[in-house]
């Protein structure tokens, strides 16, 4: 795997300003060969800014709900619902909220959001900027699956995992790309620390830019990886489209159980989920 | 140079005030500067940084000698701080505690979060505590971290600052306190080497707590002040572990439903002033800390009489604030597998005043640590207050001195206070010979036991003792 590090260079108005910025930065950027403009693909296609307060807009999310097979295929916890004790938009934010209540043999209830049958894409550019929560055995997740993951087993249909959290390590995020041959604990993965900050306190932004030859991993405005087909140890099946999860697990492989020092209520925040061209 | 501009809210109220009485035509001129104070955060690198001449202070009875600096022994650079921490017989001291105070002004410590060090030991050892805000004169952003688990390699640790925005001007930057309880008293070394304050930026999560985060109901009594304790901030760390330490009360701000009934200080001291119900709450850093105190404030309390002053030659004391007392080992052995449904015990009424108070009597002992020798004593004391509304026939406390003696045998003798000589709702001495108590071995006393066989439900006690 090859990543590149050392950006000098940051992109701080991404989202406002980016057109002008990323002008900018190609002129004042010479100085290191390294410097990488961290986003390219700036015209919107998909956007959920969550500004009406409710239900998540069902023109877009959808459900899963309960606890799959073996937890999700993790032995995660909870038992996902579509109550508005784990989700709902209010103040601008989407809200999922994992509690430690009892419900249908599980004994944590949460939400697992997706854009399954809603919208899916090839390519693009997919950001989300959130708030995590904390603690042992908390795992929120943003992520992407291939839309033919029903017809073709997974991993070969492919999943891209643009963040990834364990509650226990709330300085720490990784980004992976599951396939055929590198999956599950063989995925290809990189994770990203954040030297004087944490991912519960305040919001950050993450985001892929995936093309034909490539996926980079960004956080706020630093590009922290890059894979491409010579990265990956199996088949490159990233080239057709997949759809949009966002979820909050308790519990399972991942992260290992909540402890007697993991607080609930947790509540992920998400201010918006953007997908650009 | 930067102009470092703090609030502090009360002087700013105090200071509006003052502009709106004295000067309304005069406004603070926006070259005004609070006054300010280093920002700096090295306390030890290779050398001590900017703590003057004269800073290490020891506590009383601890080993004078034990801080040196030490050459060649570093986790960076060329020096650490080096502790030796003395057996338990030393005669200089039996542990090693100090504190580190600049000598001068104070650093501004609010653009920090944290003090941070390395540290290794020569053994594996569990350091009993650490902090900072110690400065020998109010303390009063004293924190403390207790049982640091030192290891033979360096380890990097982490002292959370509840909250930084108090910290403008201070001069504790350092205290430990280490003894040879986990050491079966022997001596040990330990290091610290890179100490200072930094913004680490990774700690979150706060989650403060008096009263160690319980609700607590308390009867309490008009001006007979109560202490808040287990004043805590807890902060979640990088690693993910949860930080707790010992936050002084002014880093809280507290607060009363009732301050007509109970208020409370800076110093975390809630004054009781009227009948009624108050729930005291606090805040550290405007987070509402965990934990709640609900008073209930029922009038006076009505002490025991004072004893006189004696000889102490001429008292041998089991209980009581007014003479030096035995070591009590309990006040109520739960004797539970023979039928005692007694309950309670000692209650801390304030500093200086305690009192016994069983309830549901129908049998209970007390034990000293160890035996007591009142041979040499004539008289028994001991005042007693039935809680009970009223005496009815038949009511009766029998008192039994009981010995246990160095060949293990126990030997005993009671005396018993009949219905006639009890009064309800009043505190009543009693006088009594020693050699009424015919058949104890008065050299080897060891438990004093109260019996009612439930004919009485409540009582408190108070100064029990043998005197000439």
């Amino acid at each position: 795997m090859k990543y590149i590090h050392n950006y000098k260079i940051t992109l701080k108005g991404v989202l406002l300003n980016a057109c002008l910025l990323a002008a900018v930065l190609l002129m004042t950027s010479c100085e290191t060969n390294e410097d990488q403009v961290v986003a390219n693909l700036q015209s919107i296609v998909m956007q959920d800014e969550f500004d009406i307060d409710g239900a998540p807009d069902s023109s877009i999310w959808t459900y899963d709900i309960g606890t799959g097979e073996n937890g999700w295929g993790n032995n995660e916890l909870q038992y996902y619902t579509d109550k508005t004790d784990n989700v709902k938009v209010e103040n601008g934010y989407l809200l999922i909220t994992a509690k430690e209540e009892s419900l249908n043999g599980s004994s944590y209830t949460s939400a697992r959001l997706t854009t399954n049958g809603l919208f899916e894409r090839a390519y693009g550019r997919f950001e989300t900027r959130m708030r995590l929560p904390y603690g042992q055995g908390i795992w929120p997740a943003f992520w992407l699956l291939g839309s033919n993951c029903e017809e073709i087993v997974w991993p070969a249909c492919g999943e891209i995992d643009i963040m990834e959290y364990r509650g226990q390590e709330p300085t720490k995020v990784l980004g992976s790309v599951h396939g055929p041959g590198y999956s599950g604990g063989e995925a290809i993965t990189k994770s990203y620390t954040l030297e004087d900050d944490r991912f519960d306190t305040g919001f950050h932004v993450f985001g892929i830019e995936w093309t034909p030859d490539y996926i980079n991993y960004y956080v706020d405005d630093v590009l922290y990886n890059q894979i491409t087909p010579a990265d990956v140890t199996g088949d490159w099946v990233f080239d057709h489209p997949f759809y949009i999860i966002i979820n909050l697990a308790v519990g399972g492989s991942f992260p290992g159980n909540p402890n007697s020092e993991t607080t609930f209520p947790q509540t992920m925040l998400i201010d918006y989920v953007r997908v650009y061209e | 140079m930067k102009v470092n501009k703090y609030i502090n809210l009360k002087f700013l109220t105090l200071g509006l005030t003052f502009l709106t009485i004295l000067s309304c035509e005069r406004e603070l001129s926006s070259d005004a500067e609070f006054a300010t104070f280093p920002q700096i955060g090295e306390i030890f690198t290779d050398t001590p940084i900017g703590l003057g001449s004269d800073f290490y202070f020891p506590f009383l009875g601890s080993k004078l000698t034990a801080f040196s600096v030490e050459q060649g022994v570093s986790y960076e650079g060329s020096a650490s701080m080096r502790f030796d921490v003395p057996n338990e017989d030393d005669p200089e001291g039996n542990y090693a505690g100090a504190i580190f105070r600049i000598d001068g002004a104070g650093r501004d410590l609010t653009q920090f979060d944290a003090l941070t060090f390395w540290a290794k030991a020569s053994q594996g050892v569990v350091l009993g505590e650490m902090g900072f805000g110690q400065d020998f004169e109010e303390n009063k952003y004293q924190v403390t971290a207790t049982n640091l688990s030192l290891s033979t390699n360096w380890v990097k640790y982490i002292i959370p600052i509840p909250d930084p925005s108090k910290l403008i001007e201070e001069r504790g930057m350092f205290w430990y306190s280490a003894g040879t309880q986990g050491t079966g008293g022997l001596g040990y070394t330990f290091w610290l080497d890179e100490v200072r304050f930094e913004k680490l930026g990774t700690l979150g999560q706060p989650k403060p707590a008096i009263l160690n985060g319980e609700v607590i109901d308390q009867e309490a009594f008009i001006d007979v002040p109560v202490t808040l304790t287990g004043l805590k901030q807890t902060f979640n760390l990088a690693s993910g572990q949860n930080q707790t330490v010992l936050a002084s009360p002014s880093y809280f701000d507290f607060n009363s439903t009732d301050i007509e009934v109970a208020r409370v200080s800076e110093t975390g001291i809630v004054s009781v002033v009227s009948k009624g119900q108050a729930t005291i709450t606090a805040t550290l850093g405007n987070v509402e800390a965990s934990g709640s105190l609900n008073l209930d404030v029922i009038g006076s309390f009505d002490f025991a009489p004072i004893p006189p002053i004696r000889d102490p030659n001429d008292v041998v004391c089991i209980y009581s604030d007014a003479y030096q007392t035995a070591e009590i080992e309990y006040y109520n052995g739960f004797f539970n597998p023979d039928g005692q449904t007694t309950l309670g015990g000692n209650i801390i009424i304030n500093d200086n005043n305690n009192v016994i108070r069983y309830t549901d009597l129908n049998f209970v002992a007390l034990k000293t640590t160890n035996t007591v020798d009142a041979s040499g004593m004539e008289n028994l004391h001991f005042d007693i207050k039935v809680e009970d509304s009223q005496i009815d026939a038949g009511d009766f406390i029998t008192f039994i001195l009981l010995a246990q003696n160095p060949d293990g045998t126990e030997d005993q003798a009671s005396i018993t206070i009949s219905t006639e000589d009890l009064v309800a709702g009043q505190w009543i001495p009693i006088e009594r010979p020693l050699s009424d108590f015919v058949g104890v071995t008065t050299s080897n006393l060891s438990l004093f036991f109260f019996v009612s066989d439930f004919t009485v439900n409540t009582i408190l006690v108070d100064n029990i003792y043998f005197y000439n």
